[in-house]
């Protein structure tokens, strides 16, 4: 067991901390306080071949790995959450689910500009009625001649307005499991700018506020038949599958967050005197910047260790990554939420105000134990494998 | 067109400059960087391999650690990389490593050969000129642009508060300021690519047509009594005149004192 990094590991992390530091750190805030998406940031990191990293080059990606990707939403997010999702959801929601379920013409098609990063890309799951129950959806897709025609709405999209690509799941039938009626889910490929595919309300949201959150609306809303991912019905599991590698980029947001805050914190405690001395001399401060220190260390060591396993599932389909992306994003997350919160507790009253960047990164946290499956989901998902 | 990009790894001064016992730099103590001037120059190369189409090496003398900056320059675009490092060169001031370098680019084609104006470690800006001396082959120091028109290049020579328009014919060698350009980061792909490929390593018996008596330590007529980190200044001195008056006489005065005017 080696915990060295590999060369390469080691030149990208520093490519995406240089870039991090660069690029995006100094739009963070205003981000944020504006609820703007930071366009040319996505266009930098398109020029540089931030949205196809773990994508093979012949679809027009970086031919790096899963671990290269997850280092850089962790570095990206250490200064803007914002940022770090908008290449997860990209990369991991979209991307992914057309490589490893689509035929050669749809991988082709939108796999490559997505890879180049030409096109930007979304995934649709959620509805109001269907969250971490996704058996609740309500979107419905029925085959009319050469097209498929959908009528419904997802919410909460990450990407939304922005991307041009979307992975929409929806209900094309019913069928019957072990005596039960189930609903037949299957997966979709919709382009921005197809007729009957409109926006609904932008949220505003606590945190990742320059993410483009937004309401897809489908009113029949035709698309090609060709747009079906995968077979009819096994829109479920492309679905879950997705989810498996989104939490993995998410524990990756979830990791830089809580790496930023306690970085910052180290840096403030040095400088912020009380009583005449830095208020880095006292015990308490020192006592709980060991705690966030180990607990982030561990964080990352389950997220790198959930990105190597995905590395091996591209070698070799037949193993899982499901248990340590549940890990990874559960532990990552709550890390993230209690080291940003500490970071602003040590900061005291500057803490709570915007000028300071762990303000922010306090309210990026919390939707890391949130979207992409709620902790509560993760623990049902390990526990599910620990009992099975 | 092939170009040259002559690189070295340099410590960075960013954190501080740390020194051994003896005065000289403690390398492994600071992070290890490619020279910022040679940056520019390497990103030079590489836009005008975007423009025109070019294949550009780098090359680098030192420990075999300097594999860095060459995987590094790689990962940004360049097409091969080579090393020159052998026991027996080190310890060269720049005659000496000029002559190495050059021995080394005697191997290669090259149209043009780009080189930093100076590393941040030594601040000589020797290295380049001398390098196209050894070669025979015409140089223009301190670019802020380059062009290639034909078999020439155009090149703005910084001087001062204005430039000069210098034309060469290629091969030629040219050396860059970091502020020529905004180098490239490195691509993810790229890194990947860099890691994998094949460095060209050379030691003393690859260079072309040099001798002994000019290489390494042996062959450096430079020696350096003593190494400091930059002399911080005085804090100088502060006065304060009850009036304009009085300001200017005690300028004025001062200005006579040390001759200005």
């Amino acid at each position: 067991m080696d915990f060295a990094l590999a060369k390469e590991h080691e030149m990208a992390r520093q490519l995406f901390k240089d870039f991090a530091e660069n690029e995006v750190k100094p739009l963070a805030q205003e981000v944020d306080e504006t609820e703007r998406f930071p366009r040319e940031t996505v266009d930098k990191m398109a020029k540089y071949g931030f949205l196809g990293i773990p994508v093979p080059k012949e679809y027009g990606g970086q031919g790096a790995d899963i671990l290269t990707y997850a280092m850089c939403v962790e570095e990206l997010s250490k200064v803007c959450g914002t940022t770090g999702v908008i290449v997860s959801a990209h990369t991991s929601l979209c991307i992914d689910p057309i490589l490893t379920f689509g035929t050669e013409e749809q991988k082709q098609k939108y796999v490559v500009p997505l890879a180049k990063g030409e096109k930007l890309g979304a995934f649709g799951l959620t509805e109001p009625g269907a969250g971490t129950d996704a058996q609740g959806q309500q979107t419905k897709a029925v085959l009319d001649g050469d097209e498929w025609v959908l009528n419904g709405s997802k919410c909460f999209i990450t990407n939304g307005k922005e991307a041009d690509v979307y992975i929409v799941i929806a209900v094309t039938g019913k069928i019957e499991k072990r005596g039960k009626t189930q609903k037949e889910i299957s997966a979709f490929i919709v382009e921005k700018g197809t007729p009957g595919f409109t926006f609904g309300t932008k949220e505003n949201k606590m945190g990742i506020r320059g993410s483009s959150t937004y309401e897809l609306i489908f009113t029949d809303c035709r698309i090609p038949k060709d747009n079906l991912l995968g077979a009819k019905g096994k829109g479920f599991g492309i679905a879950m599958h997705t989810l498996d590698g989104g939490r993995i980029g998410i524990a990756a947001q979830a990791l830089g967050l809580a790496e930023g805050a306690l970085e910052t914190t180290i840096a403030y405690v040095k400088e912020r005197k009380q009583f005449g001395r830095a208020i880095g001399a006292f015990q308490n401060t020192q006592f709980q910047l060991a705690d966030m220190a180990t607990k982030v260390e561990a964080a990352k060591l389950l997220v790198y260790k959930a990105a190597l396993k995905k590395d091996e599932y591209m070698k070799n389909p037949k193993t899982s990554y499901s248990f340590e992306a549940a890990q990874a994003k559960l532990y990552a997350a709550e890390v993230a939420m209690e080291v940003t919160t500490k970071a602003v507790q040590l900061h005291g009253g500057y803490g709570y105000i915007r000028e300071y960047d762990v303000e922010r990164m306090m309210r990026d946290a919390k939707i890391t134990e949130i979207y992409e499956g709620t902790s509560e989901v993760q623990r049902m998902v390990i526990s599910a494998s620990l009992l099975k | 067109m092939k170009i040259i990009v002559c690189i070295k790894q340099v410590p960075d001064t960013k954190g501080g400059v740390k020194f051994n016992p003896d005065g000289t730099l403690d390398r492994g103590a600071m992070l290890a960087i490619m020279n910022p001037d040679d940056k520019a120059g390497l990103e030079a190369a590489l836009r005008l391999k975007d423009q025109y189409g070019a294949e550009v090496t780098v090359l680098t003398m030192g420990l075999p650690k300097a594999t860095d900056v060459l995987r590094e320059a790689m990962a940004m675009g360049a097409d091969k990389g080579v090393l020159v490092t052998d026991r027996v060169l080190g310890g060269a001031d720049t005659w000496a490593t000029s002559t190495t370098i050059a021995g080394a680019i005697r191997n290669l084609e090259y149209d043009m050969i780009i080189t930093g104006r100076q590393a941040i470690d030594g601040d000589t800006a020797q290295v380049g000129p001398q390098i196209a001396e050894h070669l025979g082959i015409p140089v223009i120091s301190y670019a802020q642009d380059i062009k290639v028109d034909g078999s020439k290049v155009i090149v703005q020579r910084q001087y001062d508060d204005r430039y000069h328009v210098l034309e060469a014919q290629m091969p030629c060698l040219i050396t860059a300021l970091s502020e020529l350009n905004d180098p490239r980061y490195m691509t993810p792909g790229g890194i990947f690519d860099a890691c994998k490929a094949e460095i060209t390593t050379w030691g003393r018996a690859d260079l072309k047509d040099v001798e002994d008596c000019n290489l390494g330590l042996k062959g450096s007529p430079t020696k350096i009594a003593k190494a400091s980190d930059k002399v911080r200044k005085g804090a100088g001195e502060k006065v304060a005149p009850e009036s304009p008056e009085e300001a200017v006489e005690y300028i004025v005065g001062k200005l006579l004192e040390k001759h200005v005017i």
